[in-house]
């Protein structure tokens, strides 16, 4: 099997966000920038395949500017072989846009599994996954928190959805989103880090692909969450409750 | 403008954000319509019809769509909506929608509007980005909005009316690629976590799942759902369906309760929106309180106690 791992470089998970003050979006200059966690979940579940001798090679693509050759890096030091870039000056590209992209990548690369993460933590539109399957006509499992390989090529997938956990069958080719606690990403080693630069990424421009990158939703403004009025701190559970009945009227 | 709501159910009960979805709808039209894909559906529809704003309502009955499988029912779906001349196409911003929609959104060849949690006007939104950090205002320009919509800034719709149902049939061939398994509920006599009025929460402060019986025998006074942090998940103290945050559930409760967790913004992310939010930790200094109403400073497993007791 091979294996094609999307991955997008998004300012890392522990930044705290500032918007900027003409508010045509957040700051990113001079900003940590990492993998998406829930991408680096999925590169880790594709090197866990590959050692189980599931998997033969992985791929790891990104789609963005040249700094996201760092992140295609990040994940060949955890165990990818090759990556591909798309290459594109455009800061921000939209979920169908991408969706496109990563179709035609497949549609040349032919991967039986396309594993990347349920939502990029920028953006939070969760939607890449589907739009890819639906644009291959491959079969989805979205969320995922356990994925078990069959002997007649079909993973089986358990998938946390409200109120609880779902199962689905579904063959190969096939696209897999990962959910927070389908594993642990591991750290890459130092050997593999100077590993991981020799490997190969092959640079493609977007200009290249015959898709319309043009954006379909306009960003008018972005702005802070309205601030939440300040609280007190009450002395005792009695003071607590008092508030909670007479103030909040709640209980 | 005409607008086309998924209901969510589970072929017997309507779930709650449908109906949020519904009152979502009608603040961008008055004429808005509802579909529902499922099998015996009756009970559903018994529910359902009662929908305030409902202009009518389009039911599938069909072993096709026994369980939600995305594949299917986004075929469906695009197939009844490209005979009809809806402007917008709404579902619930649940794991049903959000594994659903942005299928629907690829065949129809629109760019989906994400999570919104307000209606500027037919074509403008906001919708929460970075785990609700930053507000984003979007105008879409396609034809057709497909839109999912988070159900916690939608009041449900009320239930007083008896709207007209028309039954259809559909001709998809079914995917054979996909197939589902089973659905393993968890189990609980709880109000779900997402619509319930009082959220109590407990983090790493629990010290380990035992520890939250503590937090049952005031849940269980004030009927409320029983949440967690990520640090409490992730230590396997509780399910991790009882997740709420960023990456877990979205709430927003008349009350949460946050129960030594210290209050990373991943999980502010999820509670923000709540009308109050009381917490009780020994940690004066802890982030939590600045997003509290009222903050109780103390050892949690003498103050718990106590609370249930004069509750």
């Amino acid at each position: 099997m091979k294996a094609l791992v999307c991955v997008k470089r998004v300012i890392d998970y522990n930044v705290r966000i500032r918007v900027k003050s003409d508010k045509s979006g957040v700051e990113t200059d001079n900003v940590k920038m990492s993998m998406n966690p829930f991408d680096e979940i999925a590169v880790e579940e594709a090197v866990r395949m590959k050692e189980k001798n599931q998997i033969q090679e992985i791929i790891i693509l990104s789609i963005g500017t040249d700094k996201s050759q760092e992140t295609i890096r990040s994940g060949l030091a955890m165990g990818g072989d090759r990556g591909i870039l798309v290459k594109t000056d455009k800061d921000q590209l939209e979920p169908l846009t991408v969706g496109k992209i990563i179709k035609a990548v497949s549609d040349k690369e032919k991967p039986d599994l396309i594993i990347l993460g349920k939502q990029a933590i920028d953006d939070d539109c969760n939607q890449t996954g589907q739009i890819v399957a639906t644009l291959l006509a491959f079969p989805q499992a979205t969320f995922a928190s356990e994925l078990k390989k069959n002997d007649d090529n079909t993973l089986e997938v358990t998938r946390e959805v409200d109120g609880g956990l779902e199962t689905v069958k579904i063959s190969i080719p096939c696209v897999v989103t990962t959910d927070l606690r389908l594993n642990e990403p591991r750290y890459a080693s130092l050997p593999n880090i100077m590993k991981a630069k020799q490997k190969k990424i092959d640079v493609l421009e977007i200009e290249s692909f015959d898709v319309d990158i043009k954006d379909r939703l306009q960003v008018l403004e972005v702005n802070e969450p309205p601030e939440r009025k300040p609280g007190i701190k009450v002395d005792d559970v009695d003071a607590l409750v008092d508030k909670l009945k007479n103030e909040a009227k709640i209980l | 403008m005409k607008v086309l709501v998924i209901i969510e159910h589970d072929n017997a009960n309507v779930k709650q954000s449908s109906f949020s979805t519904i009152t979502a709808a009608k603040k961008i039209s008055d004429s808005v319509e509802a579909l529902v894909l499922g099998k015996g559906l009756d009970l559903v529809i018994d529910e359902l019809k009662k929908s305030d704003y409902l202009k009518k309502i389009y039911k599938i009955d069909n072993e096709l769509f026994e369980n939600p499988l995305a594949e299917n029912l986004s075929k469906a779906i695009q197939k009844f909506a490209e005979g009809s001349d809806y402007t917008h196409i709404l579902s619930p911003s649940s794991t049903f929608g959000k594994n659903m929609s942005p299928k629907l959104s690829a065949l129809m060849d629109v760019q989906q509007i994400s999570d919104i949690t307000k209606i500027i006007s037919d074509d403008t939104f906001e919708r929460p980005i970075y785990a609700g950090n930053a507000i984003a205002t979007v105008k879409s320009n396609d034809p057709i909005k497909i839109i999912t919509v988070r159900s916690t800034c939608f009041e449900p719709c009320a239930l007083t009316s008896n709207v007209d149902v028309e039954n259809l049939t559909v001709n998809i061939d079914k995917n054979n690629s996909v197939s589902f398994v089973n659905y393993d509920k968890s189990k609980s006599d709880r109000p779900e976590l997402t619509s319930a009025k009082i959220v109590i929460s407990g983090g790493r402060g629990m010290q380990n799942g035992e520890n939250f019986r503590l937090l049952e025998g005031i849940a269980d006074k004030l009927g409320a759902a029983m949440g967690a942090s990520r640090a409490a998940v992730d230590a396997g103290f509780v399910p991790n369906d009882w997740q709420v945050g960023q990456t877990g559930k979205i709430v927003a409760p008349d009350l949460y309760i946050a129960v030594g967790i210290s209050g990373a913004i991943q999980h502010i992310a999820g509670i923000k929106d709540s009308k109050y939010i009381a917490c009780i930790n020994k940690d004066e200094e802890a982030p939590i309180f600045n997003y509290s109403d009222y903050g109780l400073v103390g050892d949690l497993f003498e103050l718990l106690p106590k609370l249930e007791e004069k509750l």
